[in-house]
């Protein structure tokens, strides 16, 4: 008698238990609940925002939703080796080199409209992912370079072929030292 | 504080000092250089100044190429609180502002006004304020940043933002140590302008308010020491500190650490522990500014090294090339491998990509070594002695930053505090594997700071995509929802008016027919076009009958729709007389040709007459357009004729839905008489071409008959009209026979 007593105590006691902490669990789901996946966000800082789709999505964050439900992450070519080694170390998979299926790594580089040549049809207004550029129809456009990401999707859709793919210069202040100009470092 | 003020003030009283960890002790060769007082330059024929030489932005160009410049004026002027401007080093002509290789490691080409010095030397008028004391600390501030002075030590930072600090000043440190091998301009310029060095200091004290002034100067410069104690002898707030030689003792935060124990905190400034820093230089320079008014445009330059036969300081005009110092002071490429000019001292400088590298501001020292001097580089693998740690004045450890660097593991080095480097070299300078540990640095911070700038910019993209993305969707909704509403607009009223629906067929079926008239008469029109031609020329004579037969439908009709039509008919003909008038007037000589088809045409009365008709390409209406300017009245029943035949159908249409099909017929009518008019211009048009040979058409114009079954129409047309044709042509006839004798 005591014993079964015991047990159904025991049995209810433990069952109390799980109730209490599953509501626990269960207002905590609903209370502090992430709105979008973590790990697609961390995986869109690595990526290079150009939003090329060179990637064979449209944009950088549909290609880290991709990535975060096991695409490769090889498939970004204005990344780089870089982005691959960053992607390969959040992920915890190995780095592989980069798919050429999808582009080769190059220098980085800005639109320039040609202005005299653009005729105003607004265009590459309509391709740019990031606003970058300025202009009405029948107006001459103009790049905002600052804010080009190189991406080259207004190349395409021009119908005069007036847009240039420029290769940005080197400024002082982006000037990375060269080993190899290394003078001296002992006197005497 | 742990080191409060007083305290420093009873260490400093009992000459003593504190230390900074590490430090080296390189060969001082300073001899070489400071035996000889400052000589003079001569002015270089060129001048390279570039635009911006200091720490912050460069100010905007107001001068031309082509310009005379007189010495001192400004090249350059700002609004923007970090510029500072740049000064015509002597007067000559702006001969070019382009990109020119700049006193950077890079030597890529920075903005620079090249100016062609005339030799004259003049000076611009220039503007000292002596009575600096009484005036207000702005303007002094505003003469200091007008004489372009920024920070002459090194790193360039512009002074009068230096010399305005929104807390209060415990101390402000002269630095005169300038603890690099080989350089000797502030030693010199300390010995030889101790006085003026002062004044400089007495503004900047003017300006900050300093409790204390120190004066650290390495105790290798006794002579500097003795000179700048004479100078600073009745300030007793002034205090000369000698201090020991040890490189790098120059250095910011070390020499702060020396004087007063205070440790500038990472990513901080002297600010934050109370303290200004100033070189000697710039104190000189700023007295300059204040007592003469003298902008910057010069300053001392060691040109140093074995491989110059005369070493000596030099007072060097801002924009002078390195090629002008090298050759005044003897240089010989020859006890070189290959040429190697260094901008800058032996530890920290950098070589110059070649010799037209102008001084600037912050150039201190041009050093050419012989071979000998400095060894070549021969970097081998780190044996871990760890004699950099020891070295590393600010307690760093070296070779963990090394590892990182070289491995392109930037964030670990980060974690290693390697932004915390001054990239002084002691590291390098000590290492017995010779490994060039500040460029590993150096390569190091420039690609996180290239790295950090592209994380920016990705941001920056990412927010643009993103704001780019809720916009276009937001547009699409508004899309949607605009259609939605227009379409639910569309099901309320057919819902309200579902009740006639009845009438609303009625009047679809009205339209339907009405727009098929209007179509019938449109396509009567068009297949008439050649006839509407002849209908005029049958309406230009007077038939009572067709006139009869026109009035009658309108009679029926009573409306006034159509006497509008009609009087804009009579406009329109009017009009189109008048053109054909003007263009007709050289059409004068068939005269005879024309009386011939009168003859003609009176002959085979009924045949030729419609014969004549079917030539209207080019006979008949050539024939009408010449008549129309005497009976311009004339082509006005044309119109209610063949507004008439439309009539007819109007009346029809009108019993069904009498606005729209007349409204409809209106536009018909419209259509029909621009036709007629077309036909006319082009009739005259065409004769004008034809009328070379308008004979044979007439002669034989029974051919012309042989189209007379293509033209169905015409056959349709009675004798009336062939009547009215015939007296019309009868009536050109001696139209043209008046006129052609007018004319002869």
């Amino acid at each position: 008698m005591s014993l079964g007593f015991a047990i159904l105590t025991a049995l209810l006691a433990i069952g109390l238990l799980a109730l209490i902490f599953g509501s626990i669990l269960g207002f905590a789901a609903v209370k502090f609940k992430v709105e979008s996946d973590p790990l697609v966000e961390q995986i869109d800082h690595i990526l290079p925002q150009t939003q090329c789709g060179q990637c064979g999505y449209p944009g950088c964050k549909p290609y880290a939703q991709a990535i975060a439900d096991g695409d490769e992450i090889n498939k970004c070519p204005p990344g780089g080796d870089a982005t691959i080694k960053k992607l390969a170390d959040l992920m915890g998979v190995e780095a592989k080199s980069l798919d050429s299926a999808h582009g080769t790594e190059d220098v980085k580089k800005v639109a320039f409209i040609r202005e005299d040549e653009c005729i105003g049809c607004t265009k590459c207004i309509q391709a740019c992912p990031v606003d970058a550029i300025l202009g009405a129809a029948k107006q001459m456009h103009t790049v905002i370079t600052d804010e080009c990401t190189g991406c080259d999707l207004c190349v395409d859709p021009c119908p005069v072929d007036c847009i240039d793919m420029l290769p940005v210069k080197d400024s002082a202040s982006s000037w990375r030292w060269d080993i190899n100009t290394i003078p001296i470092k002992q006197v005497g | 504080m742990p080191n409060n003020y007083d305290d420093i003030i009873e260490k400093l009283d009992n000459n003593q000092l504190w230390d900074f960890p590490g430090g080296v002790f390189p060969a001082e060769r300073k001899t070489l250089s400071n035996q000889t007082p400052i000589g003079k330059l001569p002015i270089p024929e060129r001048l390279f100044v570039t635009v911006k030489q200091h720490i912050g932005v460069e100010g905007h160009l107001i001068v031309e190429v082509g310009q005379k410049v007189l010495k001192g004026q400004a090249l350059t002027k700002s609004m923007n609180p970090f510029a500072v401007p740049i000064h015509a080093p002597t007067s000559g002509e702006v001969a070019a502002i382009q990109k020119h290789v700049s006193a950077h490691p890079s030597g890529l080409p920075e903005m620079t006004v090249e100016i062609i010095s005339d030799q004259q030397d003049k000076w611009i008028q220039l503007n000292p304020l002596i009575d600096y004391q009484s005036q207000p600390k702005i303007k002094v501030l505003a003469a200091i940043c007008d004489a372009g002075i920024s920070g002459m030590g090194g790193a360039g930072f512009p002074t009068h933002i230096k010399s305005s600090p929104k807390k209060d000043v415990d101390f402000l440190i002269i630095n005169g140590i300038e603890c690099e091998p080989y350089i000797t301009s502030d030693d010199r310029l300390m010995r030889e302008h101790a006085w003026q060095i002062r004044q400089g200091i007495d503004v900047l004290c003017h300006l900050l308010k300093p409790k204390q002034v120190l004066i650290g100067i390495e105790n290798n410069k006794p002579e500097a020491i003795e000179a700048m104690q004479v100078a600073c002898r009745e300030n007793p707030n002034y205090r000369i500190c000698s201090v020991p030689t040890k490189y790098p003792a120059g250095g910011e935060k070390q020499l702060i650490q020396v004087l007063t124990n205070r440790e500038v905190p990472a990513k901080g400034l002297p600010m934050d522990v109370g303290i200004i820093m100033h070189n000697v230089g710039t104190c000189f320079a700023i007295s300059d500014a204040v007592f003469s008014g003298k902008p910057l445009i010069s300053r001392v330059v060691t040109v140093t090294g074995e491989a110059v036969e005369k070493p000596s300081n030099l007072w060097a005009l801002i924009g002078s090339p390195v090629a002008h110092l090298l050759a005044h002071s003897d240089y010989n490429p020859k006890l070189q491998k290959q040429p190697n000019v260094i901008m800058g001292g032996p530890m920290m400088g950098f070589n110059v990509i070649n010799d037209k590298v102008p001084v600037i501001k912050t150039t201190n020292c041009i050093l050419a070594p012989t071979d000998t001097e400095i060894s070549s580089n021969n970097e081998q693998a780190c044996i871990r002695c760890s004699a950099c740690a020891d070295a590393c004045p600010v307690s760093l450890l070296p070779q963990q930053l090394f590892w990182h660097s070289k491995a392109k593991e930037l964030d670990k080095a980060q974690d290693y505090n390697l932004f915390d480097c001054i990239e002084c070299g002691a590291c390098a300078y000590v290492c017995p594997s010779e490994i060039p540990l500040v460029h590993y640095y150096r390569i190091a911070k420039s690609e996180i700071r290239v790295e950090q700038e592209e994380k920016q910019k990705s941001d920056k993209a990412r927010e643009r995509f993103e704001k780019r993305e809720a916009r276009l969707i937001a547009e699409q909704h508004a899309r949607d929802e605009k259609h939605r509403l227009a379409a639910e607009a569309r099901k309320q009223a057919m819902e309200s008016k579902g009740n006639n629906a009845k009438d609303k067929i009625a009047a679809a079926l009205a339209r339907a027919k009405a727009k098929k008239q209007a179509v019938n008469i449109e396509e009567e029109t068009s297949v008439s076009k050649a006839d509407l031609a002849n209908d005029v020329i049958e309406a230009a004579a007077p038939n009572e009958t067709t006139e009869a037969s026109a009035t009658q439908p309108t009679t029926k009709v009573a409306s006034s729709n159509q006497r509008v039509q009609a009087a804009i008919a009579r406009a329109k003909a009017k009009k189109a007389a008048a053109e054909a008038a003007t263009s007709n007037v050289e059409v004068e000589v068939p005269s005879e040709v024309e009386v011939e088809v009168e003859v003609e045409v009176e002959k085979n009365n009924d045949k030729v007459s419609e014969s004549i008709k079917t030539e209207t390409q080019s006979k008949n209406q050539s024939v009408n357009a010449k008549e129309p300017a005497p009976h311009a009245a004339k082509p006005e029943p044309l119109k209610p004729e063949s507004a008439s035949s439309e009539s007819v159908s109007e009346v029809t249409a009108t019993k069904t839905a009498t606005i729209a099909a007349s409204k409809k017929a209106r536009i018909a009518a419209a259509v029909a008489k621009a036709k007629a008019k077309r036909e006319a211009q082009k009739a005259a048009e065409t004769e004008q071409t034809s009328k070379e040979a308008p004979l044979a058409e007439v002669e034989d114009p029974k051919t012309d008959s042989s189209q007379e079954p293509v033209k169905t129409q015409e056959q349709q047309i009675d004798m009336k009209k062939r009547k009215i044709a015939a007296a019309v042509a009868k009536a050109k006839a001696k139209k043209a026979a008046e006129k052609a004798d007018k004319s002869s």
